[in-house]
Protein backbone atom coordinates (compact mmCIF):
# COMPACT_ATOMS: atom_id res chain seq x y z
CA UNK A 1 0.00 0.00 0.00
CA UNK A 2 1.33 3.43 -0.83
CA UNK A 3 1.78 5.78 2.06
CA UNK A 4 -0.30 8.90 2.61
CA UNK A 5 1.97 11.92 2.12
CA UNK A 6 1.95 15.18 4.04
CA UNK A 7 4.14 18.28 4.32
CA UNK A 8 5.19 18.18 7.95
CA UNK A 9 5.60 21.11 10.35
CA UNK A 10 7.02 19.68 13.60
CA UNK A 11 7.33 22.96 15.55
CA UNK A 12 9.91 24.12 18.09
CA UNK A 13 8.85 22.03 21.09
CA UNK A 14 9.04 18.77 19.12
CA UNK A 15 12.67 19.19 18.09
CA UNK A 16 15.33 16.83 19.40
CA UNK A 17 15.89 17.41 23.13
CA UNK A 18 13.25 20.15 23.31
CA UNK A 19 10.33 20.00 25.76
CA UNK A 20 8.23 17.62 23.62
CA UNK A 21 11.15 15.53 22.32
CA UNK A 22 9.35 12.38 23.41
CA UNK A 23 6.21 13.29 21.49
CA UNK A 24 7.97 13.26 18.16
CA UNK A 25 9.61 9.94 18.96
CA UNK A 26 6.21 8.50 19.91
CA UNK A 27 4.64 9.00 16.47
CA UNK A 28 7.20 6.86 14.60
CA UNK A 29 5.39 3.58 15.27
CA UNK A 30 2.00 5.22 14.60
CA UNK A 31 3.21 6.49 11.22
CA UNK A 32 4.63 3.12 10.28
CA UNK A 33 1.56 1.07 11.25
CA UNK A 34 -0.88 3.46 9.58
CA UNK A 35 1.15 4.10 6.40
CA UNK A 36 1.60 7.82 6.97
CA UNK A 37 4.61 9.65 5.59
CA UNK A 38 5.45 13.06 7.02
CA UNK A 39 7.85 15.07 4.85
CA UNK A 40 9.54 17.70 7.00
CA UNK A 41 9.27 21.20 5.55
CA UNK A 42 12.83 22.41 4.95
CA UNK A 43 13.91 25.31 7.16
CA UNK A 44 10.51 25.81 8.83
CA UNK A 45 10.32 28.52 11.50
CA UNK A 46 8.50 29.20 14.77
CA UNK A 47 4.78 30.08 14.44
CA UNK A 48 5.01 32.84 17.07
CA UNK A 49 2.95 30.73 19.52
CA UNK A 50 0.10 32.23 21.52
CA UNK A 51 2.26 34.87 23.20
CA UNK A 52 3.80 36.24 19.99
CA UNK A 53 1.13 38.94 19.66
CA UNK A 54 2.60 41.11 22.46
CA UNK A 55 5.62 42.27 20.52
CA UNK A 56 4.88 40.72 17.12
CA UNK A 57 1.54 42.36 16.32
CA UNK A 58 -0.55 41.07 13.45
CA UNK A 59 1.35 41.17 10.16
CA UNK A 60 4.76 40.00 11.45
CA UNK A 61 2.98 37.10 13.14
CA UNK A 62 1.03 36.19 10.00
CA UNK A 63 4.26 36.45 7.99
CA UNK A 64 5.93 33.83 10.18
CA UNK A 65 3.20 31.30 9.42
CA UNK A 66 2.93 32.38 5.79
CA UNK A 67 6.62 31.52 5.35
CA UNK A 68 5.98 27.96 6.54
CA UNK A 69 2.93 27.64 4.32
CA UNK A 70 4.85 28.99 1.33
CA UNK A 71 7.69 26.53 1.96
CA UNK A 72 5.17 23.69 2.14
CA UNK A 73 3.56 24.76 -1.16
CA UNK A 74 6.93 25.11 -2.86
CA UNK A 75 8.50 21.88 -1.66
CA UNK A 76 5.53 19.53 -1.42
CA UNK A 77 2.95 20.81 -3.90
CA UNK A 78 -0.45 19.19 -3.53
CA UNK A 79 0.17 17.90 0.00
CA UNK A 80 -1.68 19.16 3.07
CA UNK A 81 0.52 20.71 5.73
CA UNK A 82 0.32 18.83 9.01
CA UNK A 83 1.20 20.12 12.48
CA UNK A 84 1.41 18.10 15.66
CA UNK A 85 1.34 21.08 18.04
CA UNK A 86 -2.00 22.88 18.53
CA UNK A 87 -0.38 26.33 18.64
CA UNK A 88 1.48 25.66 15.35
CA UNK A 89 -1.72 24.35 13.80
CA UNK A 90 -3.83 27.25 15.03
CA UNK A 91 -1.38 29.88 13.77
CA UNK A 92 -0.96 28.16 10.39
CA UNK A 93 -4.66 27.56 9.83
CA UNK A 94 -5.61 31.05 10.97
CA UNK A 95 -3.02 32.52 8.60
CA UNK A 96 -4.06 30.34 5.65
CA UNK A 97 -7.72 31.23 6.14
CA UNK A 98 -7.25 34.94 6.78
CA UNK A 99 -4.92 35.41 3.83
CA UNK A 100 -7.16 33.52 1.44
CA UNK A 101 -10.15 35.65 2.49
CA UNK A 102 -8.41 39.02 2.47
CA UNK A 103 -6.53 39.99 -0.68
CA UNK A 104 -5.00 43.21 0.72
CA UNK A 105 -3.61 41.32 3.74
CA UNK A 106 -2.27 38.66 1.39
CA UNK A 107 -0.57 41.34 -0.72
CA UNK A 108 1.03 42.91 2.37
CA UNK A 109 2.15 39.52 3.60
CA UNK A 110 3.68 38.64 0.27
CA UNK A 111 5.53 41.95 0.22
CA UNK A 112 7.17 40.87 3.48
CA UNK A 113 7.72 37.29 2.28
CA UNK A 114 9.60 38.60 -0.74
CA UNK A 115 12.39 39.56 1.65
CA UNK A 116 12.79 35.85 2.37
CA UNK A 117 12.55 34.99 -1.33
CA UNK A 118 9.09 33.40 -1.11
CA UNK A 119 5.48 33.88 -2.22
CA UNK A 120 2.38 32.40 -0.63
CA UNK A 121 -0.22 31.39 -3.17
CA UNK A 122 -2.89 30.42 -0.67
CA UNK A 123 -3.33 26.86 -1.88
CA UNK A 124 -2.15 24.71 1.01
CA UNK A 125 -4.45 23.49 3.74
CA UNK A 126 -3.17 23.54 7.36
CA UNK A 127 -4.25 20.48 9.32
CA UNK A 128 -3.59 18.79 12.66
CA UNK A 129 -2.19 15.26 12.95
CA UNK A 130 -5.32 14.27 14.90
CA UNK A 131 -7.41 15.26 11.85
CA UNK A 132 -5.25 13.05 9.67
CA UNK A 133 -5.85 10.11 12.01
CA UNK A 134 -9.60 10.61 12.30
CA UNK A 135 -10.49 11.85 8.82
CA UNK A 136 -7.92 10.25 6.50
CA UNK A 137 -7.14 7.02 8.36
CA UNK A 138 -10.43 6.47 10.19
CA UNK A 139 -11.42 4.66 13.37
CA UNK A 140 -11.50 1.15 11.86
CA UNK A 141 -7.97 1.38 10.46
CA UNK A 142 -6.73 3.00 13.66
CA UNK A 143 -7.91 -0.04 15.60
CA UNK A 144 -6.45 -2.72 13.31
CA UNK A 145 -2.81 -2.58 14.54
CA UNK A 146 -3.83 -2.91 18.22
CA UNK A 147 -2.06 -5.99 19.63
CA UNK A 148 -1.81 -4.97 23.28
CA UNK A 149 -5.13 -3.43 24.29
CA UNK A 150 -4.67 -1.16 27.30
CA UNK A 151 -7.05 -3.23 29.39
CA UNK A 152 -7.74 -2.13 32.93
CA UNK A 153 -6.14 1.29 32.47
CA UNK A 154 -8.20 4.38 33.21
CA UNK A 155 -7.46 7.61 31.40
CA UNK A 156 -8.68 11.19 31.86
CA UNK A 157 -8.90 12.54 28.30
CA UNK A 158 -7.68 16.11 28.59
CA UNK A 159 -8.27 17.90 25.28
CA UNK A 160 -7.31 21.39 26.53
CA UNK A 161 -7.81 24.56 24.53
CA UNK A 162 -6.18 24.96 21.18
CA UNK A 163 -6.81 21.53 19.67
CA UNK A 164 -10.44 22.28 20.47
CA UNK A 165 -10.90 26.03 20.00
CA UNK A 166 -11.36 28.11 17.94
CA UNK A 167 -11.25 25.54 15.11
CA UNK A 168 -11.52 22.13 16.76
CA UNK A 169 -12.01 18.82 15.04
CA UNK A 170 -14.91 18.76 12.55
CA UNK A 171 -18.16 17.47 14.01
CA UNK A 172 -17.03 17.80 17.65
CA UNK A 173 -18.55 20.16 20.21
CA UNK A 174 -16.40 22.79 21.89
CA UNK A 175 -17.80 22.02 25.34
CA UNK A 176 -17.57 18.23 25.27
CA UNK A 177 -15.46 16.86 22.42
CA UNK A 178 -15.53 13.05 22.27
CA UNK A 179 -12.70 12.08 19.95
CA UNK A 180 -9.97 11.76 22.56
CA UNK A 181 -12.14 9.42 24.64
CA UNK A 182 -12.77 7.43 21.48
CA UNK A 183 -9.03 7.23 20.84
CA UNK A 184 -8.50 5.91 24.37
CA UNK A 185 -11.20 3.29 23.80
CA UNK A 186 -9.75 2.39 20.39
CA UNK A 187 -6.53 1.54 22.23
CA UNK A 188 -8.50 -0.68 24.61
CA UNK A 189 -8.37 1.68 27.61
CA UNK A 190 -11.17 3.15 29.65
CA UNK A 191 -12.00 6.85 29.32
CA UNK A 192 -13.24 8.05 32.70
CA UNK A 193 -15.78 10.83 33.08
CA UNK A 194 -13.73 13.99 33.34
CA UNK A 195 -15.17 17.43 33.94
CA UNK A 196 -11.93 19.34 33.25
CA UNK A 197 -11.65 18.03 29.69
CA UNK A 198 -11.48 21.46 28.04
CA UNK A 199 -10.12 23.57 30.91
CA UNK A 200 -7.23 25.91 30.15
CA UNK A 201 -3.86 24.96 31.73
CA UNK A 202 -2.81 28.61 31.80
CA UNK A 203 -0.84 28.39 28.56
CA UNK A 204 2.10 30.77 28.39
CA UNK A 205 0.90 32.44 31.59
CA UNK A 206 2.34 29.45 33.46
CA UNK A 207 5.61 31.41 33.12
CA UNK A 208 4.39 34.94 33.79
CA UNK A 209 1.53 34.34 36.23
CA UNK A 210 2.49 31.06 37.96
CA UNK A 211 -0.04 31.37 40.81
CA UNK A 212 -2.98 31.86 38.46
CA UNK A 213 -1.91 29.10 36.08
CA UNK A 214 -1.21 26.65 38.90
CA UNK A 215 -4.77 27.10 40.12
CA UNK A 216 -5.92 25.86 36.69
CA UNK A 217 -3.45 22.96 36.76
CA UNK A 218 -4.56 21.97 40.24
CA UNK A 219 -8.20 21.70 39.05
CA UNK A 220 -7.13 19.61 36.06
CA UNK A 221 -5.09 17.14 38.12
CA UNK A 222 -7.50 16.98 41.04
CA UNK A 223 -10.43 16.10 38.82
CA UNK A 224 -8.43 13.27 37.22
CA UNK A 225 -7.87 11.84 40.72
CA UNK A 226 -11.52 12.37 41.67
CA UNK A 227 -12.67 10.34 38.67
CA UNK A 228 -10.28 7.48 39.35
CA UNK A 229 -7.91 8.03 36.42
CA UNK A 230 -4.50 6.32 36.35
CA UNK A 231 -3.15 9.04 34.11
CA UNK A 232 -4.07 12.08 32.01
CA UNK A 233 -3.88 11.89 28.20
CA UNK A 234 -3.59 14.96 26.00
CA UNK A 235 -3.00 15.95 22.37
CA UNK A 236 -1.23 19.20 23.35
CA UNK A 237 2.50 19.75 23.99
CA UNK A 238 2.01 22.79 26.23
CA UNK A 239 -0.80 21.14 28.23
CA UNK A 240 1.44 18.12 28.72
CA UNK A 241 4.38 20.20 29.90
CA UNK A 242 2.38 22.54 32.16
CA UNK A 243 0.23 19.86 33.78
CA UNK A 244 3.12 17.46 34.35
CA UNK A 245 5.96 19.83 35.28
CA UNK A 246 4.17 22.03 37.81
CA UNK A 247 2.67 19.25 39.93
CA UNK A 248 5.82 19.24 42.09
CA UNK A 249 5.57 23.04 42.52
CA UNK A 250 1.93 22.76 43.60
CA UNK A 251 2.86 19.98 46.02
CA UNK A 252 5.59 22.18 47.51
CA UNK A 253 3.37 25.23 47.90
CA UNK A 254 0.04 23.68 48.74
CA UNK A 255 0.92 20.42 50.45
CA UNK A 256 -0.83 18.24 47.88
CA UNK A 257 0.62 14.87 46.91
CA UNK A 258 0.08 14.98 43.16
CA UNK A 259 1.91 12.38 41.12
CA UNK A 260 -0.34 12.01 38.09
CA UNK A 261 1.38 10.97 34.83
CA UNK A 262 0.49 13.06 31.77
CA UNK A 263 1.00 11.33 28.42
CA UNK A 264 0.18 11.91 24.75
CA UNK A 265 -2.47 10.00 22.73
CA UNK A 266 0.36 8.85 20.45
CA UNK A 267 2.08 7.15 23.40
CA UNK A 268 -1.08 5.14 24.08
CA UNK A 269 -1.28 4.17 20.42
CA UNK A 270 2.38 3.15 20.24
CA UNK A 271 2.07 0.90 23.30
CA UNK A 272 -1.23 -0.58 22.05
CA UNK A 273 0.38 -1.18 18.65
CA UNK A 274 3.10 -3.25 20.34
CA UNK A 275 5.86 -0.62 20.53
CA UNK A 276 8.38 -0.54 23.36
CA UNK A 277 8.33 1.98 26.21
CA UNK A 278 11.24 3.74 24.56
CA UNK A 279 9.52 3.88 21.18
CA UNK A 280 6.54 5.40 22.98
CA UNK A 281 8.84 8.05 24.48
CA UNK A 282 7.84 6.99 27.99
CA UNK A 283 11.42 7.63 29.10
CA UNK A 284 10.58 11.31 28.59
CA UNK A 285 8.06 11.50 31.42
CA UNK A 286 8.95 13.46 34.57
CA UNK A 287 6.22 11.53 36.35
CA UNK A 288 6.63 7.95 35.20
CA UNK A 289 3.64 6.31 33.54
CA UNK A 290 4.41 2.98 35.19
CA UNK A 291 1.18 1.21 34.29
CA UNK A 292 1.70 2.00 30.63
CA UNK A 293 5.35 0.94 30.81
CA UNK A 294 4.24 -2.36 32.30
CA UNK A 295 1.97 -3.13 29.34
CA UNK A 296 4.72 -2.08 26.91
CA UNK A 297 7.11 -4.47 28.67
CA UNK A 298 4.82 -7.50 28.47
CA UNK B 1 9.44 65.09 18.71
CA UNK B 2 5.84 63.99 18.93
CA UNK B 3 5.34 60.46 20.14
CA UNK B 4 3.12 57.93 18.38
CA UNK B 5 0.73 58.29 21.29
CA UNK B 6 0.46 62.07 20.91
CA UNK B 7 -0.02 61.71 17.17
CA UNK B 8 -2.85 59.22 17.72
CA UNK B 9 -4.55 61.54 20.24
CA UNK B 10 -4.32 64.46 17.81
CA UNK B 11 -5.60 62.39 14.92
CA UNK B 12 -8.58 60.69 16.56
CA UNK B 13 -9.41 63.36 19.16
CA UNK B 14 -12.13 61.86 21.34
CA UNK B 15 -13.15 59.12 18.95
CA UNK B 16 -11.41 56.17 20.56
CA UNK B 17 -13.69 53.65 18.82
CA UNK B 18 -12.49 54.94 15.44
CA UNK B 19 -8.88 54.67 16.61
CA UNK B 20 -9.43 51.06 17.71
CA UNK B 21 -11.16 50.21 14.43
CA UNK B 22 -8.23 51.63 12.47
CA UNK B 23 -5.28 50.43 14.52
CA UNK B 24 -6.23 47.34 16.51
CA UNK B 25 -6.36 43.82 15.08
CA UNK B 26 -10.03 42.98 14.35
CA UNK B 27 -10.99 46.29 16.03
CA UNK B 28 -13.83 46.83 13.57
CA UNK B 29 -15.75 44.13 15.46
CA UNK B 30 -15.96 46.11 18.72
CA UNK B 31 -19.20 47.86 17.77
CA UNK B 32 -20.91 44.49 17.35
CA UNK B 33 -20.77 43.60 21.07
CA UNK B 34 -24.27 43.40 22.58
CA UNK B 35 -23.06 43.39 26.20
CA UNK B 36 -24.37 39.94 27.12
CA UNK B 37 -21.36 39.12 29.33
CA UNK B 38 -20.81 35.53 28.16
CA UNK B 39 -17.13 36.33 27.53
CA UNK B 40 -16.71 37.63 31.07
CA UNK B 41 -18.20 34.43 32.49
CA UNK B 42 -16.20 32.14 30.19
CA UNK B 43 -12.67 33.34 30.86
CA UNK B 44 -10.54 30.98 32.96
CA UNK B 45 -8.78 34.00 34.45
CA UNK B 46 -12.02 35.98 34.73
CA UNK B 47 -11.63 36.99 38.39
CA UNK B 48 -8.25 38.55 37.63
CA UNK B 49 -9.43 40.94 34.93
CA UNK B 50 -9.89 44.45 36.25
CA UNK B 51 -12.24 44.98 33.30
CA UNK B 52 -13.77 41.99 31.46
CA UNK B 53 -13.80 42.01 27.63
CA UNK B 54 -17.47 43.01 27.82
CA UNK B 55 -16.53 46.08 29.87
CA UNK B 56 -13.52 46.84 27.69
CA UNK B 57 -15.81 46.96 24.63
CA UNK B 58 -18.17 49.40 26.34
CA UNK B 59 -15.27 51.50 27.63
CA UNK B 60 -13.91 51.77 24.07
CA UNK B 61 -17.26 53.00 22.86
CA UNK B 62 -17.42 55.45 25.78
CA UNK B 63 -14.03 56.88 24.76
CA UNK B 64 -12.15 55.76 27.88
CA UNK B 65 -8.84 55.64 26.04
CA UNK B 66 -6.38 55.91 28.94
CA UNK B 67 -8.25 53.46 31.17
CA UNK B 68 -8.35 50.84 28.42
CA UNK B 69 -4.81 51.14 27.08
CA UNK B 70 -3.20 51.40 30.52
CA UNK B 71 -5.18 48.47 31.90
CA UNK B 72 -3.45 45.17 32.56
CA UNK B 73 -6.70 43.30 31.83
CA UNK B 74 -5.88 42.25 28.26
CA UNK B 75 -2.63 40.75 29.50
CA UNK B 76 -4.64 38.17 31.47
CA UNK B 77 -5.60 36.42 28.21
CA UNK B 78 -4.28 32.83 28.13
CA UNK B 79 -5.35 32.38 24.47
CA UNK B 80 -7.82 29.62 25.38
CA UNK B 81 -10.37 30.91 22.82
CA UNK B 82 -13.33 30.10 25.05
CA UNK B 83 -14.75 33.62 24.60
CA UNK B 84 -14.55 33.33 20.80
CA UNK B 85 -16.47 30.08 20.52
CA UNK B 86 -19.15 31.16 22.99
CA UNK B 87 -19.78 34.72 21.78
CA UNK B 88 -23.30 34.80 20.32
CA UNK B 89 -22.29 37.66 18.03
CA UNK B 90 -19.17 35.77 16.87
CA UNK B 91 -16.74 38.53 17.85
CA UNK B 92 -13.10 37.36 17.60
CA UNK B 93 -12.62 38.47 21.20
CA UNK B 94 -9.25 36.76 21.76
CA UNK B 95 -7.79 38.51 18.70
CA UNK B 96 -9.18 41.88 19.80
CA UNK B 97 -7.66 41.48 23.28
CA UNK B 98 -4.31 40.52 21.72
CA UNK B 99 -4.61 43.47 19.37
CA UNK B 100 -5.39 45.93 22.18
CA UNK B 101 -2.50 44.60 24.27
CA UNK B 102 -0.10 44.94 21.34
CA UNK B 103 -1.32 48.46 20.48
CA UNK B 104 -0.99 49.60 24.11
CA UNK B 105 2.49 48.03 24.27
CA UNK B 106 3.64 49.70 21.08
CA UNK B 107 2.30 53.11 22.20
CA UNK B 108 4.22 52.69 25.45
CA UNK B 109 1.04 52.83 27.53
CA UNK B 110 0.82 49.22 28.74
CA UNK B 111 1.73 48.82 32.42
CA UNK B 112 5.47 48.77 33.08
CA UNK B 113 6.65 45.47 34.52
CA UNK B 114 3.45 43.64 33.61
CA UNK B 115 4.85 40.08 33.63
CA UNK B 116 3.04 38.75 30.55
CA UNK B 117 4.00 41.87 28.61
CA UNK B 118 7.62 41.28 29.58
CA UNK B 119 7.76 37.60 28.70
CA UNK B 120 5.90 38.23 25.43
CA UNK B 121 8.73 40.54 24.42
CA UNK B 122 11.43 38.12 25.58
CA UNK B 123 9.74 35.30 23.66
CA UNK B 124 9.51 37.29 20.43
CA UNK B 125 13.11 38.53 20.65
CA UNK B 126 14.22 34.95 21.31
CA UNK B 127 12.46 33.42 18.31
CA UNK B 128 13.49 36.18 15.90
CA UNK B 129 17.20 35.57 16.58
CA UNK B 130 17.31 32.15 14.93
CA UNK B 131 13.78 31.66 13.57
CA UNK B 132 13.08 29.05 16.23
CA UNK B 133 12.50 29.23 19.97
CA UNK B 134 15.48 28.37 22.14
CA UNK B 135 13.67 27.06 25.22
CA UNK B 136 16.72 27.16 27.49
CA UNK B 137 17.68 30.74 26.66
CA UNK B 138 14.02 31.79 26.95
CA UNK B 139 13.75 30.23 30.43
CA UNK B 140 16.97 31.87 31.58
CA UNK B 141 15.90 35.24 30.16
CA UNK B 142 12.69 34.94 32.16
CA UNK B 143 14.46 34.04 35.40
CA UNK B 144 16.92 36.91 35.03
CA UNK B 145 14.50 39.60 33.85
CA UNK B 146 14.46 41.22 37.33
CA UNK B 147 18.21 41.29 37.81
CA UNK B 148 21.02 38.90 38.58
CA UNK B 149 20.37 38.00 42.22
CA UNK B 150 16.65 37.46 41.65
CA UNK B 151 17.62 35.37 38.62
CA UNK B 152 19.83 33.09 40.69
CA UNK B 153 16.98 32.67 43.20
CA UNK B 154 14.49 31.85 40.43
CA UNK B 155 16.87 29.42 38.77
CA UNK B 156 17.59 27.69 42.09
CA UNK B 157 13.87 27.35 42.80
CA UNK B 158 13.36 25.65 39.43
CA UNK B 159 16.56 23.59 39.63
CA UNK B 160 14.98 20.21 40.32
CA UNK B 161 12.50 20.65 37.45
CA UNK B 162 15.32 21.67 35.12
CA UNK B 163 17.41 18.65 36.07
CA UNK B 164 14.38 16.39 35.69
CA UNK B 165 13.79 17.71 32.18
CA UNK B 166 17.44 17.20 31.26
CA UNK B 167 17.30 13.62 32.52
CA UNK B 168 14.16 13.06 30.45
CA UNK B 169 16.04 14.44 27.40
CA UNK B 170 13.62 17.36 27.17
CA UNK B 171 16.11 20.13 27.90
CA UNK B 172 19.53 20.37 26.36
CA UNK B 173 22.20 22.40 28.22
CA UNK B 174 24.07 22.78 24.91
CA UNK B 175 21.24 24.99 23.63
CA UNK B 176 23.04 27.74 25.52
CA UNK B 177 25.78 27.67 22.90
CA UNK B 178 23.65 27.78 19.78
CA UNK B 179 21.11 25.03 19.36
CA UNK B 180 18.35 24.68 16.82
CA UNK B 181 18.20 27.40 14.18
CA UNK B 182 16.82 28.18 10.73
CA UNK B 183 19.32 28.36 7.88
CA UNK B 184 17.78 31.50 6.44
CA UNK B 185 17.94 33.56 9.65
CA UNK B 186 18.67 36.76 7.82
CA UNK B 187 15.80 36.26 5.36
CA UNK B 188 13.42 35.74 8.29
CA UNK B 189 14.69 38.83 10.08
CA UNK B 190 14.32 40.94 6.92
CA UNK B 191 10.82 39.55 6.38
CA UNK B 192 9.78 40.43 9.94
CA UNK B 193 11.29 43.91 9.67
CA UNK B 194 9.37 44.51 6.44
CA UNK B 195 6.09 43.21 7.91
CA UNK B 196 6.53 45.48 10.92
CA UNK B 197 7.33 48.45 8.69
CA UNK B 198 4.14 47.92 6.65
CA UNK B 199 2.00 47.49 9.75
CA UNK B 200 3.51 50.48 11.53
CA UNK B 201 2.92 52.65 8.48
CA UNK B 202 -0.70 51.52 8.38
CA UNK B 203 -1.16 52.22 12.12
CA UNK B 204 0.66 55.55 12.23
CA UNK B 205 3.40 54.08 14.44
CA UNK B 206 6.19 54.62 11.92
Amino acid sequence: MSKKQYAFYPGCSSQAKASADNFLRSIEVVKEKLDIQLNEIPDWNCCGASIGYGEGGELPRLALSARNLALAETNFAGQDMVSVCPACWLASRETAERLSENSSLLAECNEALKEAGLTFKGEVKARHFVEVLIEDIGWEKMKEPVVKPLEGLKFAGYVGCQTNRPFGIAGESFENPKYLDKMIETCGGEAVKYDQKVTCCGGALAFSEPEKAQKQIRDIVESAYDHGADMIVTPCQLCQANVEIYQSEINKKQGTKFNMPVVYYSQLMTVAYGGTAEQAGLDGQLIKAEKLEKIAGK
Amino acid sequence: MTTANEKAIAKYKNDFLREVEANVEDGHWVKMCMQCGVCAGSCPLGPHWEHSPQKIFMMIRAGKREEVLKSDSMWMCTSCYNCIVRCPRKLPITHIMHGLANYAHRLGLAPQGQPTREIAKLFWDNLIKTGRVNELKFSLAMYFKDGFSQGIKNAMAMQSIGLGLMKAKRLNPLELFGGHACKDKSGIQKMIAKAREIEDRRRGLA
